[in-house]
């Protein structure tokens, strides 16, 4: 009797309990896709054509019992995201948002990392890290605490100061507030010039600019000269041999077609160099034994076979025919098709190519 | 870069620029709405109450502009340098393509993608008399219909729109302020774009039951033309710089289960040496340890 009752009491409460679930619970064929960071429900099952090819008042309400059901569907995932009461107990209920995964793209391309100033490589090389200083300075003439600079500055208005000393080794006649002016206006141009330098570096280290800008005499860098330099040398009759140099050139320029290979060693150098090459190489053609040493040679041959081969049948199975007669068949392996293939590549890098 | 032309001699201009350049986690997309040089009064209605939804991330120029931005986009391109808008939204009227909006997106100033589309049914927010949800309130887009994934011109005008209506990205919302929807139908060669005011009411257990009230404005659009960037010029505008990635923790991992494992890295140990337990007979006494190093200093081995 009891266990009945049990059992009726719990259908009972699941009835109850699926009754309202029915409320909140929407039959779809496909289910939908969320995104819900980006509060997106993108849902891919067909909407009723036939539907709502009909008149108004009809369509808003298909469309609208339509958006109901997918909004229901959203909410219920947004609701089953880990909230909490934010500000206390008696605050909203706010929810978590993950990360959203539509891919949208961007506004401005990312930012490229900026190619480090002359000072920074220095102090990098050298170890200097920055030291942090504070934003005040205690004055000892006004017994407060004062900028380090800037309006009201400890140490006073320097615009102000109505005494320069002379310093030791400088000529007294020499007036010394023109001096301290110029050199103010010296240090200002110079920062501003290398300021101007490390955003032109900047610039063209982002943009790879083409190595042959000319800019006119006065604008060019230090390394703009010397390539113009090394043009304007080479643009002789003689390709430059008896250019006279500069006391500090290079003796030797390093070569455009550079590298090992192209390097040849003059006519008249090295006596001693020449004469034991040359005896190094009688000696070589007179020996008995081979300059080729034969094991060695046939051991890297039968490495590199043994590799190709590794690498070709990654896969794919092995002839029947063995090394030498998979090799042999290789060049011409499967005519028809790399016949065929032949015939449409050209076709397709010619339309591709343009 | 933005200071090779001119330094900015302020904080506050220093601040705008910086505001402007490129960064690795992007500000929200600003919209600009354009009226052409013979936007009709639909047209009209329609900018203004896109502008509604979209305050305050957008821009409403209220003089006409004769441009054409299919056939060219340099004035566009301007317009978006000076106002900092990656988004537009230009309408215009003439015979042949009445009612027309062209929405885009840009990229680096340049035009990404263009789309026009044509209105043909409009209700406004103010021919609808209900209550409205406030300004700024961050839309839950719902987009039905299976020609948004089949067609390509289709999913790039799914892209266009969920850039477009967006909103800024938060790391979390509250739940009873899930007020808008902006529900997209793609049926029969035609978008209709309708927005709902979301009405939570109880149902029996925790999720509320979803009651939709009609408000704000309703389109009923075709798509005409597009202008879509090209596909590689599309996966650079798409690509995330590496900053952007999550961190990997190391040596923490997940299983299958939802179980998560650490790793901790030990030197090695010399395993005679471990103490398991408390044994009160091995524990160094200090006789013992007077014994130990009598044979090396002897101090006092007995008390006389």
């Amino acid at each position: 009797m009891a266990a009945v009752r049990v059992e009726s009491v719990l259908a009972a409460a699941e009835e109850q309990e699926a009754e309202k679930r029915r409320s909140i619970t929407v039959e779809k064929e496909l289910e939908l896709e969320y995104d819900l960071g980006n509060l997106l429900a993108v849902d891919r099952n067909p909407p009723p054509a036939a539907a709502l090819r009909g008149a108004g008042p009809r369509r808003e309400a298909l469309l609208q019992a339509l958006a109901r059901d997918n909004t229901q569907l959203l909410v219920s995932r947004l609701w089953e995201l880990p909230a909490e009461r934010a500000g206390g107990a008696g605050g909203p209920l706010v929810a978590q948002l993950p990360e959203p995964t539509f891919r949208l793209p961007r506004e401005k391309p990312p930012p490229k990392p900026r190619p480090p100033t002359r000072w920074e490589q220095f102090a990098r090389l050298k170890g200097i890290r920055r030291k942090k200083k504070t934003s005040l300075v205690w004055d000892e003439q006004a017994k407060e605490w004062r900028r380090r600079w800037g309006y009201r500055r400890a140490g006073g208005d320097p615009s102000r100061a109505w005494l320069a000393e002379v310093p030791a080794g400088a000529d007294p006649e020499e007036d010394q507030f023109a001096r301290l002016r110029r050199e103010k206006r010296e240090r200002v141009a110079r920062n501003e010039l290398n300021r101007l330098r490390n955003l032109a570096r900047a610039h063209r280290a982002g943009r790879a600019v083409p190595a042959a800008p000319l800019h006119p005499t006065g604008h060019q860098d230090r390394d703009e000269l010397r390539r113009v330099a090394g043009v304007a040398r080479v643009s002789t009759a003689s390709l430059g041999r008896f250019q006279p140099r500069l006391p500090k050139e290079p003796a030797e320029p390093p070569s455009r077609s550079g590298g090992k290979k192209r390097r040849f060693e003059p006519l008249l150098g090295n006596l001693a160099a020449e004469r034991s090459r040359q005896l190094e190489l009688l000696r070589d053609m007179g020996s008995k034994k081979p300059v080729l040493d034969i094991t060695r040679a046939v051991n890297k041959q039968l490495r590199q076979e043994e590799a190709e081969a590794a690498a070709a049948n990654k896969g794919k199975k092995q002839s029947k025919r063995g090394k030498r007669g998979r090799r042999q068949q290789q060049p011409g392996r499967s005519g028809k098709k790399s016949g065929a293939r032949r015939q449409q590549k050209p076709a397709g890098g010619g339309t591709g190519g343009r | 870069l933005i200071y090779c032309c001119r330094k900015p001699k302020t904080k506050r201009a220093k601040r705008f620029l910086e505001k402007r350049e490129p960064k690795l986690n992007e500000n929200t997309k600003n919209a600009m709405l354009i009226k052409g040089g013979n936007a009709n009064l639909t047209v009209t209605e329609v900018l203004k109450d896109i502008y509604a939804v979209k305050k305050p991330f957008a821009v409403l120029y209220k003089r006409k502009n004769i441009t054409r931005p299919f056939e060219d986009q340099t004035s566009l391109e301007f317009f978006s340098k000076k106002s900092d808008c990656s988004l537009f939204l230009f309408g215009s009227h003439n015979k042949k393509r009445p009612n027309n909006l062209v929405i885009g997106r840009m990229f680096d100033y340049h035009v990404l993608d263009m789309i026009e589309l044509g209105v043909e049914k409009f209700v406004s927010l103010k021919d609808i008399k209900n209550s409205k949800c406030p300004e700024g309130t961050k839309p839950m887009l719902i987009f039905a219909g299976d020609v948004f994934d089949v067609n390509e011109e289709y999913r790039r005008l799914k892209s266009l729109l969920i850039d477009f209506f967006r909103g800024p990205t938060v790391p979390s919302i509250r739940l009873a302020g899930l007020e808008y929807v902006l529900h997209f139908t793609a049926v029969d060669g035609k978008i209709y774009m309708r927005s709902y005011k979301v009405l939570l009411k109880k149902s029996g257990c925790k999720i509320p039951r979803i009651e939709l009230e009609e408000m704000g404005p309703s389109l009923d659009l075709v798509m005409r033309r597009t202008h879509l960037a090209s596909d590689d010029l599309y996966k650079l505008s798409l690509k995330q710089p590496k900053g952007l990635k999550p961190k990997k923790k190391k040596n923490i991992s997940h299983d299958v289960f939802g179980t998560t494992y650490g790793r901790i890295h030990m030197q090695k140990q010399d395993l005679s040496k471990l103490l398991t337990r408390k044994m009160k007979g091995l524990r160094k006494r200090p006789a013992k340890k007077s014994a130990e190093d009598g044979g090396t200093t002897p101090k006092k081995s007995k008390p006389d």
